[in-house]
């Protein structure tokens, strides 16, 4: 595509959505990244996790406009999901992953007539509240859950019945770089499509939106649904890959690093997003290898910064450099 | 569907054919002339103190015995696994010191949670695990690289609940923390203190990182019951727990309080203070204890640290730690083998400077003295001072061989 018509189609859709230069050097980098960090890949595994988890959450703040600060219960719920069925052994990754992507969705569509109520601030408190009641669900549910102790006791099939999870993390990082490239993919042809356009336009001014026509409910209700979904199956593959499920993957400190990396990396730019969850998730473990003890100081002062360096988040950036070039 | 498998399936084969033939086979990893040392301890968060004791322990080892055994160097690579419920960060750092840093054996996993999110991965790197607290009684039986030199609930619990009944306790009632450890000391005690005839006369479970107690103790109180058995996981936890028996009257209440150790860790008496005050607790190590090994540590740990820095069964057990390690590579003549250091630990008995310990032969787990101690003021500054020892007691948790 050329760029004079790249921009043409990002200026039809609010200059958001077209982003292929950047598209490209993410899947290319992600590819290149197994063949030159071999011993990295299980880091590597649970950035593309953090990665689809974030497009999940983009899906609902940088498209929808709905603020969430309790998107980890669906993730959480995927992980559980999975690591339940594979305890009672069906253990094949792909149907778990399956199963923990229709009830994180199911479950996203029973709590969508709390949530598309309401304002910001409403929502806000209202998913928070139910976060912490999944929370506390599966804190109690010991027997199904593990409680506090968590998940442990489980193995993964190989995927397809062919590619056995080896212990380097070699099949983990396809696998999951496959649902990745999938969850993507889905993702850019929702927002490209009319029903994107819809949601923008919701994000954009909400009441005007029922004026043209424009179902504004059921609109939220699916990108609600979808992006429940989509959040279980990142879930999902950190459970699988890490053959373990716990309590802090539905807590609250995941739904909140989450609304900082969509917001660090521009809401509503997809690529954007998935530079930032790289960034994020490198940063910490850098961090954290150089400073076991005072690593959180240096994340919370780079974070601090990048607001003010990058106003319109790393999507912003990429969005700059692409204009300047193509003017 | 059947497409989007048919697709997955090729993209699949395509990306697993690169894969071997980009990827060399992992060189041999003993050969390079030094012996790694990976770390996953709690560094940051709530129970960075904790960290801090296995830390030192380490460093007052070293500071003794030497950063080389048996003509290797050793190289000692940390990384910090943010406390309990992060199982997967532990696992994936655990994958990370073997991968990438080489590592030829893990020493740390402070929580239970941890150390078993990481078994099966050690299972299939065939290395081995010192574990430095985690203190379930079924860890060990998860992975047979794991090996254990800290203590377990039910060595501790059921070490309490005998002499409870031997003492003239009648009544009890358990306060335990809700997570694995929790349930192992609540099991334990139970068992011990009803064998020697005593009556459990109510049980509550409180959340891992409840601050507040204060109704729960309101409940003890009206039941009146001989004595209170409680566990939580120590730190600030168990700070806040011990303060809040004191502000309850449990004491006063004429009910006896029963703990594990690390509820009244050393380091933390002084904050603890007068809550200390004829508290029973058991435990396997306190710093009065008089043995040479113990002399020596607590020794070197004031030049290192200071007066004010006082060590806890935490420290020691790191210390414990590396001293089995450090035999166990010296009987190998630096053989860093798997299967050759499991030997090596294997029924391994030496005098640490908690008393003398022994690695059992066929559950690689613990077997030594528990002291029953009471909260004394001497000199101005609380301490557990041991009233009687339980010797050479190994866990009774184990499930027994079929």
């Amino acid at each position: 595509m050329t760029g004079a018509s790249a921009a043409a189609r990002s200026r039809l859709f609010g200059g958001r959505v077209g982003i292929e230069g950047a598209t490209l050097v993410l899947f290319a980098g992600a590819i290149a990244s197994y063949f030159l960090f071999p011993n990295h890949l299980a880091l590597l595994t649970q950035f593309l996790v953090l990665m689809m988890f974030a497009l999940s959450y983009d899906l609902l703040q940088g498209h929808g406009g709905i603020v969430s600060l309790g998107h980890a219960a669906f993730f959480g719920l995927g992980a559980y999901a999975a690591a339940i069925l594979a305890r009672t052994g069906y253990n094949d990754p792909l149907l778990g992953l399956a199963f923990a992507a229709v009830l994180s969705a199911v479950v996203a569509l029973v709590l969508t007539p709390i949530i598309v109520r309401g304002n910001d601030f409403t929502r806000l408190l209202v998913t928070l509240g139910v976060a912490s009641l999944v929370y506390e669900a599966a804190n109690r549910m010991r027997g199904l859950t593990g409680g506090a102790d968590g998940l442990p006791d489980f193995e993964i099939a190989p995927v397809l019945g062919l590619y056995k999870f080896d212990f380097e993390g070699r099949i983990a990082f396809i696998y999951a770089f496959m649902v990745f490239a999938m969850v993507y993919v889905f993702l850019w042809r929702v927002v490209t499509s009319p029903f994107g356009l819809a949601l923008r336009g919701i994000r954009e001014n909400t009441r005007r939106m029922p004026a043209i026509g424009s179902p504004v409910r059921r609109h939220l209700a699916v990108a609600y649904t979808l992006s429940g979904g989509i959040a279980g199956m990142a879930g999902a593959v950190l459970a699988q890959t890490s053959r373990f499920a716990s309590l802090d993957m539905l807590g609250f400190e995941r739904s909140a690093e989450i609304m900082m990396v969509a917001t660090l990396g521009g809401s509503g730019h997809m690529a954007g997003v998935s530079f930032a969850a790289l960034a994020f998730g490198w940063l910490k473990d850098v961090l954290s290898t150089a400073s076991p003890k005072y690593w959180q100081l240096g994340l919370g002062i780079v974070l601090m910064l990048s607001v003010f360096v990058a106003r319109g988040g790393i999507g912003g950036l990429l969005d700059h450099l692409r204009f300047r070039r193509s003017a | 569907m059947a497409f989007i498998a048919c697709a997955l399936r090729a993209a699949f084969l395509a990306a697993a054919a690169t894969a071997s033939l980009a990827t060399l086979p992992a060189p041999a990893v003993a050969a390079d002339g030094k012996l790694t040392i990976g770390l996953v301890l709690p560094l940051s968060g709530a129970f960075a103190n904790e960290g801090r004791q296995y830390e030192n322990g380490i460093k007052v080892f070293q500071k003794i015995h030497g950063k080389t055994v048996a003509g290797l160097p050793v190289e000692i690579v940390t990384r910090d696994d943010q406390g309990p419920s992060s199982g997967d960060l532990a696992r994936r750092l655990t994958q990370e010191l073997i991968v990438r840093d080489k590592a030829d054996v893990i020493i740390g996993y402070s929580f239970t949670p941890n150390a078993m999110a990481a078994a099966t991965l050690l299972n299939e790197a065939k290395k081995p695990a010192i574990i430095v607290n985690a203190a379930t009684s079924i860890i060990t039986e998860k992975s047979p690289y794991f090996v254990r030199v800290s203590w377990t609930l039910a060595q501790a619990a059921a070490t309490l609940g005998d002499w409870a009944a031997k003492n003239g306790i009648k009544t009890a009632y358990t306060m335990v923390s809700d997570y694995a450890p929790g349930l192992d000391a609540e099991k334990w005690f139970k068992q011990a203190f009803t064998a020697g005839g005593g009556k459990i006369v109510g049980t509550v479970r409180t959340p891992v990182t409840a601050m507040e107690y204060a109704p729960y103790l309101q409940r003890v109180v009206e039941v009146k019951p001989d004595a209170l058995f409680a566990f939580n996981p120590g730190g600030d936890v168990s700070v806040a727990f011990m303060k809040a028996t004191h502000e309850r009257g449990v004491a006063a209440a004429g009910i006896k309080l029963l703990v594990t150790g690390d509820v009244v860790e050393e380091n933390a008496l002084v904050l603890i203070g007068d809550a200390l005050d004829g508290v029973i607790s058991v435990h396997h190590y306190q710093i009065g204890l008089q043995n040479p090994a113990n002399e020596q540590f607590l020794k070197v740990h004031k030049e290192l640290f200071g007066a004010d820095d006082i060590p806890n069964a935490r420290a020691v057990q790191a210390f414990d730690a590396m001293d089995v390690l450090y035999r166990a590579v010296a009987k190998t003549a630096a053989n860093l083998d798997a299967d050759a250091l499991l030997n090596a630990l294997k029924g391994m008995k030496l005098d640490s400077p908690r008393g003398p310990i022994e690695i059992d032969a066929t559950t690689r787990d613990i077997v030594q003295n528990m002291y029953i101690r009471r909260g004394l003021k001497i000199d101005g500054r609380w301490q557990n001072v041991a009233v009687e020892t339980y010797r050479a007691v190994a866990d009774p948790g184990k499930t027994p061989p079929k």
